[in-house]
């Protein structure tokens, strides 16, 4: 997946001079995790900047860039070191638009490594993608597989306003498939439908795709047709794919990495009684990581949802 | 126009690096048992810090940050401190952190992917190790603010590196303690490389110790390879802010001889001739040559130093082997000091589904 991501970069860079690429180490080393390599050969040490080691820097650069006619795609190196940048990011960044009223706005793509499961050190395994969700004229999007983030970055460059962009860091290497590079985006804002079910509805995005497909496998075995939606765009959510799917289903999983306590999968539990209550055959499941600080990686696995977990919340829902 | 402010750096040197004096000893360097006590802990932290990359390298230790060529500044740093002060390290100050009593074994468990790791046995009162980048200099600028208020004889060290001078946190903690003259001293490890990015990239300042300048705090500049200047500074300086006479800042000129860490690759980024010429400087070879000139040391007295530190790291490295697994309820100690019901519940499920690597089978 992570050469997905260079790639979309490098099309996109050839395609638009105005998009940059800033960040810490994303030039001659290529970004710790190669997400940005060969793109400083490519296009030189203007459009693809080391930035000096601070994250404030990094969001604050980007709003003064992008409101001034440039599209910076800025790489925070793990995402549990954002958070200095987050006053750049709520309070600037995402409002820069509307206090304006229209006259400047932010074209920037913020792109992170996400969760765990890489036996990574202290705060290099965070899923704290909630607090991202929670603030107003943000998208927040996560990728599940090479193709998607291919072209899902490249809707987020394209996109005139901010992007979080979450890379989980279990597929960066664990994932491969043949991309095209041919510049196609796929649409933010929506959902994708990985596998199709009638029985059990089950939303997840980012590495949790993985569990959650071998769960939906599991199922399928005892004879559960588990639908599986990426939901991709975390913010804003695409309730149409969600509600379509319950409206099949009646019963409704949600995993994801990241604590449970006012997470994403509250809000689409939300949604969904809101909107479709009376379609629900059984309680809402969700299968998340507990309320507690993500471990250090002896502990990981036993913080991240199981497959046993997601299969046992599904039949759960099916009261078997 | 009137000149309103100068300012000059001082860059200090006792022993260079062919293991001459090219200044006057300071009273701790007069006495040769100290001198073999330093000597041997930074031989202490390079043995220890190879065998925890090795450890690395076979699967049996996470992502390690090796100290190779930190070990004067981090044996001249704990040298200088007293027992009651409080670190507030980095992630790669192993040395002083030896020094102070924190077991290589303890090392290993944190890096070994274990929160234990982090509750020190001996310096209670220090920092755990911090990943995010300068936020522990405000913790020392806070814990010297407590030091004040109680009025006690104490001093807070901050760790801090090249790249790390970049972060507002640090300007704020530089400014805080020099606005309240806290008794707190930053040491900026400057060892050249901010994972990929040199120092040129990070800043135009033609120093580091100059950011102090700023703040109203004297920096200095010193030879982060030579124990005696490191010692000799720092310990100029915590003796200082002890007394109530305010902060200061040191930096400590030295070079990271290895990777930023195990995942990095610094034969990507960074010449080859630079690493190999940095070799001609690194602290040991100079106390060694130092040593010998003395005849405090023979070839018979090094051999059995590397053997005694390599017995002391095999027993940590047993020790840290033998460390039976923490069980699920792990994630949820020490969470809050008495724990919510809904946390309960869910240290219930995390039991019920626990895989084999922790500790409930």
């Amino acid at each position: 997946m992570v050469e997905a991501i260079a790639m979309a970069h490098g099309w996109e860079m050839q395609h638009d001079a105005s998009v940059v690429v800033i960040g810490q180490d994303v030039g001659a080393n290529g970004g710790v995790f190669r997400a940005t390599a060969g793109l400083q050969e490519r296009f030189g040490k203007q459009r693809v900047q080391d930035t000096p080691l601070a994250e404030a820097t990094i969001a604050g650069m980007a709003v003064g860039m992008a409101t001034h006619g440039l599209k910076p795609v800025a790489e925070i190196q793990f995402m549990g070191f954002m958070y200095p940048a987050l006053d750049q990011i709520v309070n600037h960044m995402t409002r820069m638009r509307y206090r304006t009223r229209g006259r400047l706005s932010c074209p920037v793509v913020m792109r992170m490594p996400h969760g765990g499961g890489i036996h990574a050190p202290e705060h290099h395994s965070e899923s704290t993608e909630a607090m991202l969700c929670h603030i107003p004229g943000l998208r927040v999007v996560c990728p599940s597989s090479p193709a998607r983030a291919y072209g899902l970055l490249l809707a987020a460059i394209r996109n005139p306003d901010p992007v979080i962009f979450l890379e989980p860091v279990r597929l960066y290497r664990a994932m491969r498939q043949e991309v095209q590079d041919d510049g196609r985006a796929l649409p933010l804002d929506a959902s994708f439908v990985l596998r199709e079910g009638s029985d059990v509805t089950i939303v997840t995005w980012g590495a949790t795709t993985l569990e959650t497909l071998r769960a939906a496998a599991e199922l399928d075995a005892r004879g559960i047709g588990a639908e599986v939606i990426d939901l991709a765009t975390l913010s804003p959510i695409d309730s149409e794919t969600i509600l379509e799917s319950v409206a099949k289903t009646g019963r409704l999983v949600i995993a994801h990495e990241a604590a449970r306590n006012a997470g994403v999968g509250a809000e689409i539990a939300a949604l969904v009684c809101e909107h479709a209550l009376y379609d629900l055959e059984a309680p809402i499941q969700r299968v998340t990581g507990y309320d507690t600080v993500m471990p250090l990686f002896k502990l990981e696995l036993d913080y991240m949802p199981s497959v046993r977990r997601i299969v046992d919340a599904a039949l759960l829902t099916l009261e078997l | 126009m009137t000149i309103v402010a100068e300012f000059t750096i001082r860059y200090r040197r006792i022993l260079d690096p062919n293991g001459q004096l090219v200044a006057p000893l300071p009273e701790f360097a007069q006495h040769s048992a100290e001198l073999l006590r330093m000597y041997r802990a930074m031989t202490q932290a390079r043995v220890f810090d190879a065998k925890a990359v090795n450890l690395q390298r076979t699967g049996q230790l996470g992502t390690y940050p090796s100290c190779l060529g930190h070990e004067a500044t981090h044996i001249g740093v704990g040298a200088a401190m007293n027992p009651d002060d409080v670190l507030a390290p980095v992630y790669r100050e192993f040395g002083t952190q030896l020094w102070r009593g924190v077991s290589m074994a303890e090392i290993l468990v944190y890096w070994g992917g274990d929160e234990r790791g982090s509750d020190f046995a001996g310096p209670r009162q220090d920092f755990a190790w911090c990943v995010p980048i300068a936020t522990q200099t405000l913790h020392a600028a806070g814990a010297a603010m407590a030091f004040k208020i109680r009025g006690e004889r104490r001093c807070a060290v901050a760790y801090i590196g090249d790249g790390g001078t970049s972060e507002g946190a640090f300007y704020e903690a530089l400014n805080l303690a020099g606005a309240r003259a806290l008794p707190v001293v930053f040491v900026v490890v400057n060892n050249g490389w901010a994972i990929s990015v040199p120092v040129a990239e990070q800043t135009a300042a033609q120093t580091l110790a100059q950011k102090a300048v700023a703040a109203g705090i004297p920096g200095v500049q010193v030879d982060g390879n030579d124990v005696f200047a490191v010692r000799a500074a720092v310990g100029e300086a915590v003796e200082a802010a002890r007394r109530g006479a305010g902060p200061a800042l040191i930096e400590a000129l030295t070079y990271r001889l290895s990777d930023h860490t195990t995942s990095d690759d610094a034969s990507r980024y960074r010449p080859a001739a630079e690493l190999r010429a940095a070799w001609a400087t690194e602290p040991l070879l100079r106390m060694r040559r130092y040593l010998l000139e003395l005849r405090l040391w023979t070839e018979a007295d090094e051999q059995e130093l590397q053997r005694q530190c390599a017995a002391e790291v095999e027993a940590a490295v047993s020790a840290y082997l033998a460390t039976p697994a923490q069980s699920t309820d792990a994630m949820f100690d020490h969470l809050f000091a008495e724990l919510p019901a809904h946390l309960r519940a869910q240290r219930a499920t995390a039991r019920k589904y626990a895989t084999k690597s922790s500790g409930h089978h």
